[in-house]
This record gives structure tokens, sequence and C-alpha cells, in this order.
């Protein structure tokens, strides 16, 4: 009982600065050290750091990649600058199988090595055991493996760029049987088999990650915090691991059904008598659009699996800057589950004009009619948190309060595509490209950073530099808008995506100075990166120091000391109140840490509300 | 016990100098709160502007030549104005909120609530009721788009390849697959006002046959046979755009639809019957690769 009536007596033993981390002097660590505190680390920390620096690596890559689409949806056939040196013997241009490729390496990067893993990897590893006030996680072997499965993927991905033909070119969807027959384009070639180990591994990656995630915050909350006290980043990842955990299966499973297709002859994808490049393709038998159901019956749930853990975040950085509790925390929770059970049951929305049967359009059209509904009660509550809140303009409070903008548009877009007959003439326009990064960048991106400005201080020991923050805000906000805003009008011409070159087209010929605005923009975007980068490691190493609970946040990972060291808490947290306890009338400070012993004011308050 | 003490021993928030500091946080000034929130008052304004502005400068739905198109208009702009009416008020009141509760413009504590069970209740119930009624609003028009297919047989066969659209008219016995078959390659003729109903297919991978103006759009799949079928009210020429990548030449896979009277149509397919007479071409005989 003394750590319960005393949680907050320092212990010596564990400072901040544990010498398994931190303490080791410059030149006197051995090579086995290093490598097991740094790179084969079983420290959830270090695990979530190493996640965040190459899911930040391959964000800049996915992001030249889609300066290069954009060049060639801008000017066609103009030669293409820095990259252009590569097609040398096509006189700088672009092929139009570049160009498939591109954008099929673009979403796939962003998606599979990017969006998945910085969201439940480094977030996710970083924040479960210590806003569940654990040491570490349930299973630190599996963690450290989940980290390195990812490695073959990013060797798979990345060495595809170098085989004969190129990485794949099918799209990220990689619909049979342009994927599965090799004649039908030059990256279904070999690099569309290494597309498929690539996303073996990465859901390897994000299996094991979902087991350890559900079994930590099942098994190891800190005492007095039970499931209702859970900031909502944990219930976000949390459900977010039990959707990986159910639909990831499925996946895998398709991809190796395409592997076989592609390698050993079966015909699970092919139909009879395919004649692709003018020769006879598969063994015949199959059907192309049972991928797709397959596919998307991960990749749907995969959708929320890319946005829900960011939505958990802006909530607890929402009601952090806001000095208010979140507004409707049981309806917030609900809505995630709704969302996920929900997300289980729509995936043939993606696939109205298939040739999947119409009636079953139909089906598809309700249930994701009502999945906007939990989304809209979600935004509502953020709406409401806000609302009569003392709102503090840090870069972390901006990112965050544009994540709701954002979202708003990329809901509201999305109904549109839910309309069976609108989504005949919209389906793979611009329109969908606008919907999709709206809800990606715009959202999860957005959220991203919210979160790592709002955590760096507990990653690194230090404040990130606020005015350069706001810079990077600013011209990230603006050029993105500038950007995917003006896709929705592309797509209201009907412009397709995936198009190398669509001027040629009467309805179509007159977008190429839109398309060109929107470049521009992009480039300022992918250029504004360059505020956050410098920012970014300059504070890792000359920010301002930060002390434990540099914003006064109620969460648990506030009371360990910046960064924490092995082991996480030096003392046992105890838990007496949910995390959203700010400006409890009559208490002296506005907030109340979760840790902090019961107060006075705060029954007092609670009887007032109840009254 | 003082966590809050221990937090600033530790080394206060880190905060960059000359900030001021309220509630213990980096504060930016008054004006500061009302540029963020102006900022984010831009969303709302511009993106309707922008959706204003668009269709005077053409860049807007394709002219609409069809009768199902007409519909799918219909829809798409009634679920603007519901989507629009919704962005504009949360965007408001996303700004409306971000300027009043600033916590540079007052020293009112917060308002200490977690949430209204009347208000959840509104919230979820008013949406619920819209999304469903949208849902059942969309009902009719897909059915007639995509279900509820004339009773005739094929007025044409479409068969997408990389990278063409290969088309076959039933000729005089009005029957597709018989000697007197009508080849074409990327050049679709319709008769205006009647119904036309397509058998669409593939030989290779999938594709989309997609026609703007008539607002059709059909994957087609390797293995199956997808009935596509619309009624044109206007003649012209019009584009085909495969809208399924499909390789390396998915951009150039082009057609033209040309819907014209009756009269013209029977004069144009009279021509290429003869052309293809003269030219004694059976079906086994046409270049694979006529498109280019």
């Amino acid at each position: 009982m003394s750590t319960v009536t005393q949680p907050h007596a320092p212990s010596p033993a564990t400072a901040p600065h544990d010498p398994h981390v931190h303490g080791a002097p410059r030149g006197s660590m051995s090579l086995s050290t290093f490598l097991s505190t740094y790179v084969f680390s079983k420290d959830h920390k270090v695990i979530g750091l190493q996640f965040l620096f190459s899911t930040l690596v391959w964000f800049l890559i996915g992001g030249l990649l889609a300066l290069a689409v954009r060049w060639q949806v801008a000017w066609p056939w103009s030669d293409v600058p820095v990259l252009g040196k590569l097609f040398a013997q096509q006189g700088g241009q672009m092929a139009p199988e570049f160009y498939t490729m591109l954008f099929t390496m673009h979403a796939t990067v962003m998606i599979f090595l990017v969006i998945i893993p910085i969201l439940a990897g480094a977030f996710g590893n970083f924040l479960i055991p210590l806003m569940i006030g654990a040491d570490d996680m349930a299973f630190p072997t599996l963690n450290m493996l989940s980290y390195w499965f990812m490695w073959p993927a990013f060797l798979f991905f990345g060495g595809s760029f170098f085989v004969e033909g190129g990485a794949a070119a099918g799209g990220w969807t990689s619909y049979p049987p342009l994927s599965t027959s090799t004649v039908s384009a030059p990256g279904s070639g070999m690099g569309q088999t290494l597309w498929l180990l690539g996303l073996t591994m990465v859901g390897v990656s994000s299996m094991l990650g979902s087991v350890n995630y559900m079994t930590t915050i099942i098994l190891m909350r800190a005492p007095g915090m039970t499931m209702f006290r859970l900031p909502m980043t944990i219930w976000a990842m949390f459900i977010t691991a039990i959707l990986q955990a159910f639909a990831l299966p499925v996946l895998t499973a398709a991809g190796f059904m395409q592997l076989t297709d592609r390698l050993l002859g079966t015909g699970f994808f092919s139909p009879e008598g395919n004649i692709i490049n003018n020769a006879m393709s598969g063994a015949g038998g199959g059907q192309p659009i049972l991928w797709q159901h397959l596919f998307w019956f991960y990749s749907h749930p995969a959708v929320y699996i890319m946005i829900l853990p960011a939505m958990g975040m802006v909530s607890d950085i929402l009601t952090t800057f806001a000095r208010k509790p979140l507004f409707g925390y049981r309806p917030m929770v609900y809505s995630i589950a709704g969302i996920a059970g929900l997300g289980f049951i729509v995936w043939g929305h993606h696939m109205f004009i298939s040739g999947m049967n119409p009636a079953l359009g139909i089906t598809f059209m309700v249930a994701t009619m009502m999945i906007a509904l939990p989304s809209a009660v979600k935004t509502f509550n953020w709406l409401g948190t806000i609302w009569g809140g003392r709102i503090h303009y840090t870069a972390a409070m901006l990112f965050a309060i544009s994540f709701v903008s954002m979202f708003i548009i990329g809901g509201l877009s999305g109904i549109f595509m839910a309309a069976t007959p609108v989504d005949i003439f919209i389906h793979d326009t611009y329109f969908i490209v606008a919907h999709f990064h709206y809800v990606l960048f715009a959202g999860t991106a957005m959220g991203v950073w919210a979160g790592i400005y709002y955590w760096f201080p507990k990653m690194f020991g230090r404040t990130m530099n606020e005015f350069w923050g706001k810079v990077h805000f600013f011209l990230t906000f603006t050029f993105l808008n500038g950007t995917f805003f003006t896709m929705h009008i592309l797509g209201a011409v009907g412009f397709p995506r995936r198009l190398a070159d669509a001027y040629h087209y009467e309805t179509f010929h007159h977008l190429q100075p839109l398309n060109a605005f929107m470049t521009w923009c992009a480039i300022g975007m992918v250029a504004s990166q360059i505020v956050f980068a410098i920012n970014f490691f300059w504070s890792m190493f000359r920010g301002p120091v930060a002390g434990r609970n540099p914003w006064n946040a109620n969460t648990l990972e506030w009371t360990a000391p910046s960064p924490p060291g092995h082991g996480n808490f030096d003392f046992q947290p105890v838990v007496y109140r949910g995390p959203y306890e700010y400006s409890v009338p009559g208490c002296e400070k506005d907030y109340l840490m979760q840790t902090d012993p019961p107060h006075p004011a705060e029954a007092a308050a609670a009887a007032a509300a109840h009254a | 016990m003082d966590q809050d003490k221990r937090n600033r021993d530790a080394g206060s928030g880190g905060n960059p100098p000359g900030d001021t500091w309220v509630d213990g946080l980096p504060q930016g000034r008054r004006w500061s709160g009302i540029g963020w929130s102006l900022l984010f008052l831009l969303v709302p304004v511009l993106g309707t502007a922008t959706f204003v502005i668009a269709p005077y400068y053409n860049h807007w739905l394709p002219k609409d030549v069809s009768v199902h198109g007409r519909s799918i208009d219909d829809l798409f702009y009634f679920i603007l104005v519901l989507t629009g009416v919704i962005f504009l008020a949360t965007e408001l009141i996303l700004f409306w909120f971000m300027w009043k509760y600033d916590a540079a413009a007052s020293s009112k504590p917060a308002t200490y609530i977690h949430g209204s069970h009347a208000l959840e209740v509104v919230w979820t119930i008013i949406p619920a009721a819209t999304m469903l009624f949208l849902a059942i609003y969309q009902m009719n028009t897909w059915a007639d788009i995509k279900m509820r297919r004339p009773r005739m047989s094929p007025s044409a066969e479409v068969v997408a390849r990389q990278f063409e659209w290969r088309i076959r008219y039933p000729g005089r016995d009005e029957t597709l697959g018989t000697p007197d078959d009508l080849f074409v390659v990327n050049d679709l003729h319709v008769p205006i006002d009647e119904d036309f109903l397509i058998q669409l297919k593939s030989m290779d991978v999938l594709h989309s046959f997609f026609l703007p103006n008539l607002r059709m759009k059909q994957d087609a799949v390797p293995g199956m046979k997808q009935p596509v079928w619309f009624k044109a009210t206007e003649t012209g020429t019009y584009d085909i755009v495969c809208a399924e990548v499909c390789g390396w030449g998915h951009y150039k896979m082009k057609g033209r639809v040309t819907v014209e009277s009756r009269a013209d149509f029977d004069r144009w397919l009279a021509r290429i019957e003869a052309e293809q007479k003269a030219t004694q071409r059976g079906p086994d005989e046409i270049p694979m690769a006529a498109a280019d």
C-alpha cells in the first residue's frame, strides 16, 4: 500500500536517466550493448522510435514519388527535373509504364510503409505502455520482431525498383489479371512478386504488433486504470489492433493465392481462355472479382486502421489544449467501436461498378451510409470539446484542429461515393483521390504531426520549436488545400485517376492549368517539410529541455521522466480518475492528473454535475 | 505529492523565450488566436467559392446527353447541397469556437462539462435518419441504371483489350456471333432516343468502360459479360475513356461514341457493311492492332 499512498515518491534507483538507455558514457559502450540498446532493443520506446524514424524516411520517399506523379499529370511528356537523368534513353521524359509504377508505389509506400506503421508501430508502441502505466509491452521479443519484420518489407518494396521491369505497376490494389499475368505489363514481372512478398512481411509485422497491443492493454493496465479510464488514444489503438487481427489473415491468404497464381500456375483469379498480349494466360477457372472481395475485406477495415489511432491522438491533444474534459467520452468510445464493426461490412462500396451483382451494391450503400454516423458523432463531440474551452494555439493544437476541419471535408466527400448512382460517374476519378487524401493526408498525416509535436518532449526530453512548428503548420495546411481541394473539381469533370496523359480527351483537355497549379502546391507542400525536418533534428539535440509534463496534461505518460528510462516509471502509477479532468471548479490548478490523489473539489464538482 | 512542482524542477515547459504564460502553457497573444481562427475561416469561404466559381470556367460536370445522366446529376446536386450545408455549418462553428474560446481572449476558466446525453441523442438520430433517407433515395436510380435491364437483344458488343475497344454490331439478323456481324474499333455509334444495350466483355485484363457525357461506367471483367444500357438524348461525338488501370497504355485507350439520328445510324451501319464486304474480311481477319 505504500506505493498507493505515496505514488510520487521519487526513487533514485530508477532516476530519469537510466543507465540502460542513456547513462553509458560515449566510447565505453561495447558493441553488443550498443546493439541491444539501440538496434535489437526490446524496449517499446526504442522500438517506437525505430518505427518513427523508418516511417519518416519512407514518408519522404513516398512524397517524392508523389511529386513525380504530379509532374507527369501537370506537364506530361516534358523533361523531368532531376529524375530526368534516369530516363536518358527516352530523352528525359517519363515513360507511361514508369508513370504507372510511380502511382502504384506512391500508394504502396504511403499506406504500407508510412501510415499503418507510423500509427500502430511508432505511436502505438511508444504510447501504449506509457499511457496505461505499464513498464513495457506484454511480449517485448515479439515487439522487437514486429519492427524487424518491416525490414524485409523495406527491402522487397525498395529493391523492386531495381529489378527487371521495375516495381509493381498494377495499382496498389493489384487487381488481377493485370497483376497475375506476367506478360500484361512490365511491372507485373519480378516487381509484382516482390510487392506481394513485401505485403506479407508488413502483414506479419502488423499481426505481431496487434497481438501484443491487445494483450498489453487488457492485462497490463496500472492499478485503478479501468477500461473506461483509458485515454482515447489507447481505445483507438486497442480497437485498431482488433481490426488488424481479424482482417489481416484474409489479405495474407489472398496475397499467397496471387503468388501461387503467378508462380505455381494456379488459377484462383484468372478466368478461362484469357488472351493477354496475344498469349494464352493462366490456368483459367478463376474469377478476377474474387481478389477484389478478398483485398477489400482487409483493405477497407485498413482504411480505419489508418485513421482511428489519429482520431484518438487528436482527441487527447484537443482536450489538453482546450483545458476541458472530452465531450462525450463514452459516445466517442462507442463510435470508434461502431466504425470498426461497420468497417467489416462495407468493403463492397469499392466495387459498385466492378461487375459485382448490383443488388449487392444496394446493401453496401446502406451499410456505407450508416458508417458516416459514428464519424459524424465524433466530429460533433470534437466541436463540443473545443466549445467553452480555453484554447492554446500550440503547433500540436493547430494540427489537431486542422484534423477536425479536414476530416469534415473528407467525411462529407465520402457520401458522394457511397451513393451508388453518383459513384457511377465519379468512381476512379480525381473525386475519390481528393476524398482519400483528405482523410489520409489532411486527416491522418496532420494528426501524426500533432502527435509528434505533442509527444516529442516525452520522446526526446526536449521541446520542438513552437514558432517554426507553426510556420510548418501554416505552409502545410495552405499547400495541402491547394493541392487536394481542387481535386474535387477535377473529379466533377470526370478526370480519371491513373492516366499518364488525359489531355488528348476532348472532355479533359482544358484541365492542364488547374493540374499545373496543383502540382506547384504539391511541390510547396513537400518543400515545407524541410522546416519540419530541421526543427525535428535541431530540437532533438538543441531544443529547450522539457519537464515531465510540459503541457500540464493529465495522462500517465506525463508522470514519467522525459524521456522515460528503461521500465518507464520511477514509481508505480496508481490511477484515480479518467484522463480528461481539466478545469475542475474549485481546484487550484486547471488539470488533475490521473495519478493525483482524490481532490475535494472533484467530489463537489461531480455532485454538482449530477444534481 | 506535488507533481506540479516536480515538473517545474525537471525543467519548465520549454517554451520559446518571449511567449507569455497562461495556465502554465505557451500562449500566443490575442492577435495570433484571431489569425489562426481566420485561417480556418478560409476553409469554408474558399471551399465554397471554389465550387461556385468552377462551373463558370467550364470546370464542372461535362454536358449530360443521356436520360440516366439527368437523374445522376440531380442526385449529385442534392448531395452537394446537403453536404455543403453541413460543411459550412460545422466549419463556421469550428471557426467561431476558435475565435471565441481563445485562452488569450478572456480569463474565464474553461467550462467543466463531460458531455450532454440530450445532444448525443440529437446528433445521433438526425444524421442517422438523414443517411438512411439518402440511401433509400438513391435506390431507384441505381436500379434503373444497373438493374432494370431493357428487354431486348444486345445492340452491340464491346470487347476491351489492351489498349482498344473492339466493337461488334449484330448486323441484319440482329444476333451477335453470326457471320454478318459488323466490326469496328474505338468508334461506337448509337441512335438517339433509343435504348441501347451493350454486352461488355474483356479479352485480357480489367478495363472500365467510361462514357463521361452519358454518365456511364462499368468495369469490363475477363470471363464475364456485363450488360450496359443507356438512352442518349443529344447528337454529337463524345469520349470513351478507360477508367480502370490496364497497363502502360491505359491513358491512350481512347474511343469515341457518336450519337446520331436513326437514319444516320442506319446509313453508317450500311457503309460499314459495304466496306467489310469489299475488303472480304471476316471476324478472324481483323488486324489485332487496329487501334494505332
